[in-house]
Order: structure tokens, then C-alpha cells, then sequence
């Protein structure tokens, strides 16, 4: 097992309450801020720890941070992204739940590097539950005086809010986000102008993803070097990983990145290897990254091993490799069919394009109609075609990178199974039976020469 | 045509509706959260608040309450309320099931899942059982990836479900005979 910064209190009883989360050294980097650090220090720290945003976009932290325009008289917001909406994705809302104190601490020291007085936790609506958690903890913690005015006697103001959602994946894209927050409909705007310079009400804004603000708290404890010792080359620092699918042990590990993929799919430390007969297929990052073949998770075209971390797991770029993104992990095992998948995957995007944008909101839906035929024995052998087309005419032709994510899942399983989807066109009443891999795994090559 | 784009229910169970005192109490809290003039951030929150209180769904006459309560224009709180899919815009059962059919619950079972449920109520995903109970709902990932698959009934997430707990669940739930809100507490 890595070195556990967030999680090394996880399962400690009572320490979902403040006392208890006190008691195991927290609000500790609250004190060591306001008493001991500007807030120039404290974005430099998180600079010097080379953390990069945990929401998937892998954008340098401190970085982002230090755009945040300052003008005088203006108001700036800290916006926490609690959306978690990326299929194969639940690290944030099991971090919030177990230990919401963690992510409120993360965000008052954060608060005060960015100067925000105000802060606001955008929380996915179906995570109502986890709201009311959050609630009662941040009510704790201004009881204790870590919140409201002259925090421990700084002069640093600071209140948190909880948001609530309804149900939109694209209110995880951080504009659409505010958009949501100001009560209107998540159509993620144009940008520039970045949140940076005009986000929530017109005003500065940082927003950052739940793990991303968690991790401030170990960085300002131990200092940014330390933090950056962890890990390989630029990916540094533990990440949570959500682990499902068909694994012997789901859940949400904190890994050390840089570790070994096969470690983690098939050590009985983590996901424990497949459940099944053998591992088909990986999806490392949240359903928008690329899937790839077990074989390439494991190692990269060169035949290095592959490694858990953002440079590592994009190595070979879109023909052989894939992304780290926001850490939603799922594998399939054989007797998963990767159009069935792929399908699936689509209906998604579709269901979830917000519709600003043509190639987003009509390609979704069109790739949903091919797939789905496919899928049922009725396509065309020119139907593959056309989905690469509709996919390539989708990436990077929208305002946000919805399109992006509906396009990569479509041409990766195109790329690496494509000889499924032809056996989709020439088999048609083989593939009738939803489970028609289930008991006939999908053999390359071989199924053709036998069927 | 876009899934973000849905219809909203003009005449079929349409009925007079108006806040609780303790909802408006409850509204009023929430609009004090934002800065001067920028109260419509309480909408997507208050819209919730209505649906609780209007058997969950979102009838014209409860849309029309939220907007007198925040100063809105109808047509804004209506072009929210038919962005996000918490929101019903049709009268639902007693209990809504969302049930989540994502790639990873897919992965782990969903299909059988809903195709069970489908089944045994009588009734296809969108649908509201004869008797008024349950409404089935297909939706989209609900971030309980590694306890697929599961569904949502109200507040409540319900994990590791198999054909026989789904079953329990139901038989419990009709036992109960008594409505879910996202909002409980």
C-alpha cells in the first residue's frame, strides 16, 4: 500500500464529525495558513507540489490559481465541483461522505490563498444525502469558529454554502457549472473570458474538483516538496481511483501515481484481478477517455509497462494509448460486448449534450441510431464508417469538450475492436441474444473462420 | 432534437399549488444565501423544494408559484426545469426508481436489473404502474459505479442489488405506501 494522504483516516470511527476529525490532526493546515503563511505562500506551495487538477483535466493547480484576476473592490469565489457525474466515477462523493471535514478544511485554507470570502460547493443533485452531510459539517465547523468572521483572529472572513444540482452531467464542465449556479440552464459558455477573469456573477472565480481541494490540506501541512516526492516525473502526488466493473474488489483506493497498471488491476491490494474468465477490455479515466485493449493498459505499443499516471497511461497518444482523467476505472471482462458497450456509452452523451451546439447535439444522437442497429444484428458493414465519420466531424467542433468525450469513446472501440463490430454486420442472428458474448466469448479472428 | 429539451405538462393533473409556510420559510432561507440581486441561484434548489410538495413532479401551477416566489419570469424557471433530469414534468407514483443504466452498472448487471423490474411492475422505463406506486426510471451514471447495480429511490441510494433484493426493496416500499423526496431528510 502507497502513502495514504486522504484516506489515512478513513475508516478512524467518528471521524465524519469535527471532533473526531480534530482529534486526528485536522484543521491543522487552516491554522498553520492563517497563522504562519500569506496567501502568496500558500498558492506557491501548492505550485511547488506540481498538483494537477483530480476532475480529469489534469490542469496544473497552482497554476490555475494564479490567473485568478485581483481587481480591487471585486469579489472573488471559490467554487468546489462536487458534480461527479463521469460514468465510473464516485471517489469524490465517498471522500465527501466519509470525511466531509477534509474537503471543508481543503477549502477554507484555499479560500484564503485565493482571497474569496465566499465559497460554494456545487453538489451533483442525487447526491442530496451527501448535501445534508456536508451541511451539518460545515454548521460544526462554525460553531467551532473555522468558519464566519476573524477566523482564529486573522481577519480572514470566510462562508461556505452547499448547491445542489438536478441532474445534468454537463453541469460538471466548470462554466456550464456557474451558469447552474446562478440559476439558469448548464449551457457551458464561450471562453475566453476563463472563470478566472469572469466567473460566478461576473466575478473571479476558481472552481476546482472535491479531491483536487482535499489535497491543499497535505500540501500546506507538509509543504509542497514533500508532496511532489510522491509519484513520477509530472504526475505527482496520490490519486483516488474508482474501481468497477468486472473486478474481484471494487471500491476507491488512494494510489501513489506511478504505480504499476498491472499492480493495480490484479494485486489482492486493489482491484484484485477479473471477475470472469479473462479481462477484455479497460476503461481507466471515466467513460470520456479512451477504451483500450487489456493488453495495451498493460503495456504501452513499445511493450514498457504501463503506469498509472497522466504521462504514462497517454503514452502512444489516441492509436495506442488512453488517459488518466478523472480516475474512473472499469474493465470488462469477455463476456462484454463492445458494441453493446459502445451503444451505451452513446446514449449517454446524447441524453446529456446540453444542445447548444449542432455536431454535439444532433452527432450524439446519430451515433446512438447506427450503434443501437448494430448492436441488434440490423447494421451495415458501411455503418462502421459512417460512425468514424459522425465521431470526427463531432471533436472539436463544440464550445465545451462534451463533444470531445462523445467522439473518443466511439473511435477508440472502433480502433482497437473494430473486427467486433464487423461481426455485428456479418452474424446478425448471432448476436440477437443481448448476452451473445456470455457464453461465446468474442474471439479475433477465430469466431470469423468458424461461425 | 435535444434530451434537455422536454415538454412541459400543461393540463393532465394540473392542480391548484401552493408553498407550505415551512417550504417558504425554507425559500426565503435559501435566497438570503446569495449576494444582492442575485437570488434566482435559489431556483434550482426552490424547485425542488415544489416538487417535494407537489407529489413529485412539476405541474405549471407549482413552476408559476417558484417564479412568484423568486421574482422570475414563468419561461425562466420553466427552461430550467426542463434542462435537468431530476425534475419530472408528468405526475410519477409514489415512488420514482431511478434506476441507473450506465457502462459500469451495464457492466454489472443493469440490464438484467431493469428488465426484471420492467417485468414484474408491469411497466417500461418512463412508465407509472396502473395502481400508482412506482414510476420506473432508466437514468444515467449515479456515481455508485462500484456497488452497480443499484438504483435511487428518494434521498436514498439503493446498492449491490440483485434480483432478490430488488424484489424485497418493492414489496417493502408497497408495504410502506408512503412518497420519497429527493429532499428527505
Amino acid at each position: 500500500m502507497g502513502r495514504q494522504l486522504l484516506f489515512e483516516h478513513i475508516n478512524t470511527p467518528g471521524i465524519r464529525g469535527l471532533e473526531g476529525y480534530r482529534a486526528n490532526g485536522g484543521y491543522r493546515s487552516v491554522e498553520k495558513a492563517l497563522r504562519t503563511m500569506s496567501p502568496e505562500a500558500v498558492v506557491e506551495e501548492v505550485k511547488a507540489s506540481g498538483l494537477r487538477g483530480r476532475g480529469g483535466a489534469g490542469f496544473p493547480t497552482g497554476m490555475k490559481w494564479s490567473f485568478l484576476a485581483k481587481p480591487p473592490g471585486v469579489p472573488r469565489y471559490l467554487v468546489v465541483n462536487a458534480d461527479e457525474s463521469e460514468p465510473g466515477t464516485f471517489k469524490d462523493r465517498y471522500l465527501m461522505e466519509r470525511i466531509p471535514h477534509l474537503m471543508i478544511e481543503g477549502m477554507i485554507t484555499s479560500s484564503f490563498a485565493l482571497g474569496a470570502n465566499t465559497s460554494y460547493i456545487y453538489i451533483r443533485g442525487e447526491y442530496f444525502y451527501v448535501a445534508r452531510i456536508l451541511e451539518q459539517a460545515i454548521a460544526e465547523a462554525r460553531a467551532a469558529g473555522w468558519l464566519g468572521r476573524n477566523i482564529l483572529g486573522s481577519g480572514f472572513d470566510h462562508e461556505i454554502h452547499v448547491q445542489v444540482g438536478a441532474g445534468a452531467y454537463i453541469c460538471g464542465e466548470e462554466t456550464a457549472l456557474l451558469e447552474s449556479l446562478e440559476g439558469k440552464r448548464g449551457n457551458p459558455r464561450i471562453k475566453p473570458p476563463f472563470p478566472a477573469v469572469k466567473g460566478l456573477y461576473g466575478c473571479p472565480t476558481v472552481v476546482n474538483n472535491v479531491e483536487t481541494i482535499a489535497a491543499v490540506v497535505p500540501i500546506v501541512n507538509d509543504g509542497g516538496a514533500e508532496y511532489a516526492k510522491i509519484g513520477v516525473g509530472r504526475s505527482t502526488g496520490t490519486k483516488l481511483i474508482s474501481a468497477g466493473g468486472n473486478i474481484k474488489r471494487p471500491g476507491v483506493y488512494e494510489i501513489e501515481l506511478g504505480l504499476s497498471c498491472d499492480e493495480f488491476i490484479n494485486s489482492d491490494e486493489y482491484c484484485g484481478g477479473v471477475d470472469g474468465r479473462a479481462f477484455k477490455a479497460v476503461v481507466p479515466g471515466g467513460s470520456s477517455v479512451p477504451i483500450v485493449p487489456y493488453e495495451l493498459f498493460l503495456r504501452t505499443a513499445a511493450g514498457e509497462p504501463r503506469l498509472m499516471s497522466y504521462e504514462s497511461l497517454a503514452d502512444g497518444g489516441f492509436v495506442s494509448g488512453t488517459m488518466l482523467g478523472s480516475g474512473g476505472f472499469y474493465a470488462y471482462n469477455d463476456a462484454q460486448c463492445i458494441v453493446r458497450s459502445t451503444w451505451n456509452h452513446t446514449r449517454f452523451y446524447h441524453h446529456e449534450s446540453c444542445g447548444q451546439c449542432s455536431p454535439c447535439r444532433e452527432g450524439t444522437g446519430w451515433m446512438e441510431k447506427v450503434l443501437e442497429r448494430l448492436e441488434h444484428g440490423e447494421g451495415r458493414t458501411e455503418d462502421i464508417d459512417l460512425l468514424w465519420d459522425i465521431q470526427r466531424k463531432i471533436e472539436g467542433n463544440t464550445i465545451c469538450p462534451l463533444g470531445d468525450a462523445a467522439a473518443w469513446p466511439v473511435a477508440s472501440a472502433i480502433r482497437h475492436f473494430r473486427e467486433e463490430f464487423e461481426y455485428h454486420v456479418r452474424f446478425p442472428q448471432k448476436v440477437k441474444d443481448p448476452k451473445h458474448f456470455a457464453k461465446e466469448p468474442f474471439v479475433r479472428n477465430a469466431n470469423f473462420a468458424t461461425a | 432534437m435535444s434530451a434537455r429539451t422536454r415538454p412541459i405538462t400543461t393540463t393532465e393533473g394540473t392542480r391548484p399549488f401552493a408553498f407550505s409556510e415551512a417550504a417558504l420559510a425554507e425559500c426565503r432561507a435559501l435566497m438570503a444565501r446569495y449576494p444582492e440581486g442575485r437570488s434566482k441561484s435559489a431556483l434550482i434548489p426552490i424547485l425542488h423544494i415544489a416538487q417535494a410538495e407537489n407529489d413529485g413532479w412539476l405541474s405549471v401551477n407549482a413552476m408559476d408559484a417558484v417564479a412568484g416566489v423568486l421574482g422570475l419570469q414563468r419561461i425562466e424557471v420553466y427552461e430550467v426545469a426542463s434542462f435537468y433530469s431530476m425534475f419530472n414534468l408528468h405526475p410519477v407514483g409514489t415512488y420514482v426508481l431511478d434506476v441507473c443504466r450506465t457502462t459500469p452498472c451495464m457492466l454489472r448487471g443493469s440490464d438484467d436489473l431493469i428488465a426484471h423490474l420492467e417485468r414484474k411492475l408491469g411497466v417500461h422505463c418512463g412508465g407509472t404502474t396502473a395502481d400508482g406506486m412506482f414510476t420506473l426510471k432508466g437514468v444515467e451514471c449515479l456515481g455508485s459505479c462500484g456497488t452497480a447495480p443499484m438504483l435511487q429511490c428518494g434521498a436514498h441510494y439503493h446498492e449491490d442489488l440483485t434480483i432478490e433484493r430488488a424484489d424485497a426493496l418493492i414489496d417493502e416500499l408497497r408495504a410502506r405506501n408512503s412518497r420519497t423526496n429527493y429532499t428527505d431528510r
